[in-house]
């Protein structure tokens, strides 16, 4: 079937909640109006009241109530409505969710997904364009995972619901609706902490995930003269070290891309690795193109924000021909 | 304590304990002008004859305004917009109880009650458009939206404390939803302001619904009032839809708040319109219902009131409206006069003093739109600002 992201996030939802009735679906608006972006659209009608949930507009509720079921043996899959509403529950995420399993050393597991659409290009109003992945990234314990193309939505998905310990799964909602492709029916997983090559090349690595994919990939199809390594980091945590540094390897050049803040965004941890495992193949200091140090802008200035192609390629070409 | 010691099996013991329910919570209302449009003119508040017609230009205004910014965004030239209709006399009904000395700490849907503390109208259109600078909240004393629902409540509760500490004879007004009362923000806020005898009114707009959920999803109590007992504060509940009746709760409520106990006001009303210009809510409410209480109407309530004042008839519906037509064209235009943004905006205001690598980024990225000027194909400015 051909699915845009948000189709495909659906679709993933269904699966799960037919595949183990001890899943769940709650969140603010996720029920009777299917999701402020339709992602949960009609899990109510089949699943019921019961393993379907509006709640409360209370987001510490919502990470809260997730851990206390999941360590009491359900499978939550928690809707935040938008990410830049997850810090008030960044304590449950802290506290309780990451560390569960190591601080009764096995005896309890928390394994929850939490799902919230992310990041800036859509006109929102304030506090609704944040991308703060490297923040949890930063949670020992966390899974955060950024799906960039539907087929991975919903096989990644798939996989976080599964997986025995919390995810966070950030959803590049720019890019919600923006195209379609191919999406097999039924269930697959697509693994957390693997990246994916999208494009092998043998000039330099670009590094890129969720919206900043695509902006990438755009920059890339304009280069005609330069052979780029697409890389899909698709997993912010763990970290898939491996493809990147091979990657480096092969090409001995690196540029990586993000919408978040250059200070302290993940492009950092990934210099340093590159850094630590592959400094003597390096043929150009490794170049980021980033979102600016500043809250993401009201509407009207967005856009000047997010990192857009000619930034991307300036910053590519700039590498090639250090 | 060995083994033997701990009962074995929970079960009852045969005990009389006795439970405190909200039952025991007698939450009335307080209204001044019925439905059906009675009323006793001995509990009419003590005001001018001008100020009784004031508040009904207000709600005119506040209609008028959701109307024009709604139709508005439908054609690209706002973003995404909150009506406040059918909550008219909530909104007007504080605004009026309001001393300019009072910082207001707005939520989004009373565009109205910023208006009458000061903000202006082109400032307003400024700030659904997404223009940073409408923030300043220029001539208003007021705090930014609190678009992250609740988060404005503990910093109402702060600013009321200072007001305490200074002897300020002023209050903090604080405006939110009942979807905001779930929030871990209002609890520890309320709990806060409660402590501290900090002169806060909590004033909640319970128009029934938060987006999607209808309020007994969002609590079990039965009011978002009685909630006060808990806390140790005041509450008040109130007719929402009486003009009259918020304007007097409200006045009390801020000299309960002065005098040091802080009050959580609840205005029952009703959101008629959608959540805001991108929600649809024929997906979670039936027509009857919005129907039932386009019966209460607030304007139309207070109408009756006003003709049965004989003060209907110095006001001229139609030119009234006429007038706010023209003064939200005239916002129109000035939004559109205002100067377009520069790059640099984005950059300012986050520190004191721009740190060193900020402004590489800046300088970094103003070379870049100078090398690349298809980047101006990638920047999008909708709508209009
Ligand atoms: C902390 C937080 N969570 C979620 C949202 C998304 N959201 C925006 S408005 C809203 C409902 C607010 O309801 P209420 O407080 O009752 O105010 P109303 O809109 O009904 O006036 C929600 C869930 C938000 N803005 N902030």
């Amino acid at each position: 079937m051909e699915a845009t992201i948000v189709e495909a996030i659906n679709d993933a939802l269904h699966e799960e909640m037919g595949n183990d009735d001890r899943t769940l679906v709650f969140g603010e608006d996720v029920a009777q109006s299917g999701g402020v972006f339709r992602a949960t659209e009609g899990l109510l009608d089949e699943y019921g009241g019961d393993r379907v949930l509006d709640t409360p507009l209370s987001e510490i509720g919502i990470v809260g109530a997730a851990v206390g079921l999941a360590t009491y043996g359900y499978r939550p899959i928690a809707e935040i409505q938008f990410s830049g509403f997850l810090p008030p529950a960044f304590d449950q995420l802290v506290t309780n969710a990451s560390r569960i399993r190591w601080r009764t050393r096995g005896e309890l597991t928390a394994p929850m997904t939490v799902r919230t659409p992310y990041g800036a290009g859509v006109r929102a109003l304030e506090h609704h364009s944040e991308s703060l992945e490297a923040a949890y990234a930063h949670i020992p314990g966390l899974k955060v995972a950024v799906p960039s193309t539907p087929h991975d939505a919903k096989g990644m998905l798939i996989s976080a619901v599964r997986d025995p310990d919390p995810v966070l799964f950030m959803e590049p909602k720019h890019v919600y609706r923006s195209f379609r492709e191919e999406v097999p029916e039924g269930t697959y997983t697509e693994p957390l902490g693997k990246a994916a090559v999208r494009e092998e090349g043998e000039d330099v690595t670009v590094v890129a995930w969720g919206a900043m994919m695509h902006k990438t990939r755009e920059a890339v199809d304009a280069l005609d003269d330069v052979d780029v390594e697409l890389v899909d980091l698709r997993s912010i945590s763990p970290l898939d070290r491996e493809t990147v540094v091979e990657s480096v390897k092969k090409t001995g050049r690196c540029v990586v891309v993000h919408e978040a803040p250059k200070t302290g965004g993940f492009a950092g941890e990934l210099i340093a690795t590159i850094n630590d495992e592959a400094l003597m193949y390096l043929e150009a200091p490794v170049n980021r193109v980033t979102g600016f140090d500043v809250p993401v802008p009201l509407l009207a200035m967005e856009d000047f924000y997010i990192p857009q192609p000619p930034r991307i390629e300036e910053a590519i070409r700039e590498t090639v021909d250090y | 304590m060995s083994e033997d010691l701990r009962p074995l099996t929970a079960g009852s013991v045969d005990a009389d304990v006795e439970t405190l329910s909200e039952a025991d919570v007698d939450v009335g209302i307080h209204r001044i002008l019925e439905p059906d449009g009675t009323y006793d003119p001995d509990a009419v508040p003590d005001v001018d004859d001008e100020t009784l017609r004031d508040l009904y230009r207000w709600m005119v205004l506040q209609r008028v305004v959701d109307e024009r910014a709604t139709k508005l965004q439908r054609r690209g030239r706002l973003g995404t917009y909150a009506s406040g209709r059918g909550q008219e006399a909530s909104i007007v009904g504080s605004g009026f109880a309001l001393d300019d000395a009072d910082r207001v700490f707005p939520y989004g849907r009373e565009a109205a009650t910023l208006l009458i503390h000061g903000l202006s109208l082109r400032d307003l259109l400024l700030y659904w458009r997404g223009i940073e600078d409408a923030s300043k909240m220029e001539g208003v004393n007021a705090f930014g939206v609190a678009i992250s629902i609740g988060s404005h409540i503990p910093v109402a509760a702060g600013t009321a404390w200072g007001m305490k500490l200074d002897g300020a004879d002023a209050v903090a007004f604080a405006n939110l939803g009942d979807g905001a009362t779930s929030t871990g923000a209002f609890h520890e806020g309320i709990n806060f302001a409660g402590v501290i005898d900090a002169p806060a009114v909590f004033f909640t707009q319970n128009n029934q619904y938060a987006i999607s959920l209808s309020f007994d999803g969002q609590t079990a109590a039965d009011s978002v009032a009685q909630k006060a007992v808990g806390y140790g504060i005041d509450g008040i509940r109130v007719d929402g839809n009486d003009v009259l009746a918020v304007y007097e709760a409200v006045s009390a409520a801020r000299d309960r708040a002065l005098a040091g106990n802080p009050v959580l006001v609840e205005a029952v009303t009703y959101r008629r319109a959608a959540h805001t210009t991108s929600d649809d809510p024929n997906r979670y409410r039936d027509d009857e219902e919005v129907e039932e209480w386009a019966e209460r109407d607030p304007l139309e309530r207070y109408r009756e009131f006003l003709r049965a004042e004989g003060l209907y008839d110095d006001i001229d519906e139609e030119a009234l409206r006429e007038e706010v037509d023209e003064m939200f064209d005239e916002a129109v235009d000035a939004a559109d006069d205002f100067a377009e943004r520069e790059v640099s905006e984005i950059f300012e205001h986050l520190h004191a003093e721009t740190p060193p690598e900020l402004r590489r980024q800046f300088d970094e990225f103003e070379d870049l739109l100078e090398r690349r000027p298809d980047m101006y194909d990638y920047i999008e400015r909708r709508p209009k600002g």
